[in-house]
């Protein structure tokens, strides 16, 4: 069951990825995105990570491809551009055996590492196999709020200087005004 | 069913998470959009994060999760920062090419 659920969701994902990169419009790359989080959504559940998957499908399909799409709209690029014009020539080459390296050199260091995963940490539970439904948003917050509880403070001070960020370099300057 | 089931083990996980890295980055160096390239830069933080997770689950340590919960807390800023400079650039220049933008080149 697993690997059934494993094969589809990468086909999912990987479908997904070649999509954004091959769609010529831009749309249509922002919704091969929305797959392939999806799948990575899937896998997580998988993984007995459950309320990491409901974030990802919260946060990035919605809020993150919704923030894309409105800004090709806000844009107005929502045309297809020509894939055919290689703006340097033989890019495409090598950037593909740059890929293709990279997919090598990560997968052998991936098999040959194998034998460092063993386990070692204190147990995941898990919300499907316990009686506890929560048990994994209960782990998972002891942790985030008692082990990372500063750095959990920090995020919301790097959100709102996010949000002040964008606000000035989005603004439009209004003559007389500094920013 | 045959006698035999085959459970995907975290190699297959942390393999399928390589490509889709891979294919983000090469998505990074082929692709002239700054949106799509954006895109790209995403598709390569979500092979990240199914890593952890992947390696958080063979060695049964929650902090794997705890990890990908920031990582995608600060994606989230980084892609309204990065939204918001690409805005504030096209609003003055049209044509969307990342080829045209050089004249921060030093």
């Amino acid at each position: 069951m697993e690997l059934f659920v494993f094969v589809c969701a990468s086909v999912m994902v990987l479908v997904g990825a070649l999509g954004v990169i091959f769609r010529k419009h831009p749309v249509h790359a922002a919704l091969s995105l929305v797959l392939t989080l999806f799948g990575i959504a899937v896998l997580f559940v998988a993984q007995s990570a459950e309320f990491l998957a409901a974030v990802q499908v919260i946060v990035y399909a919605g809020a993150i491809v919704i923030l894309f799409l409105f800004v090709i709209m806000l844009l107005g690029v929502d045309k297809a551009e020509n894939l055919q014009i290689e703006p340097l020539t033989g890019q495409r080459w090598i950037a593909g055996v740059v890929g293709l390296g990279m997919v090598g050199l990560l997968t052998t260091a991936v098999v040959s590492g194998s034998d460092v995963l063993r386990l070692r940490g204190l147990g995941i539970a898990s919300s499907v196999a316990g009686e506890n439904a929560d048990a994994n948003i209960q782990q998972l917050a002891n942790s985030i709020f008692s082990d990372y509880v500063f750095a959990f403070e920090v995020t919301s001070v790097l959100l709102v200087v996010a949000v002040v960020g964008t606000v000035l370099l989005a603004r439009r300057r209004t003559g007389k005004g500094i920013a | 069913m045959f006698g035999l089931v085959v459970v995907p083990t975290p190699t297959w996980y942390l393999v399928l998470s390589a490509v889709l890295f891979s294919i983000g980055a090469v998505g990074v160096l082929v692709r002239r959009n700054p949106l799509v390239m954006f895109m790209c830069i995403e598709l390569m933080l979500n092979a990240v994060n199914l890593t952890f997770v992947t390696v958080g689950r063979a060695m049964s340590d929650i902090n794997g999760q705890a990890i990908v919960f920031f990582v995608m807390v600060v994606a989230a800023a980084e892609v309204v920062v990065g939204l918001g400079i690409i805005v504030s650039i096209m609003r003055r220049r049209s044509g969307v090419n990342v080829d045209d933008l050089t004249e921060l080149k030093g």
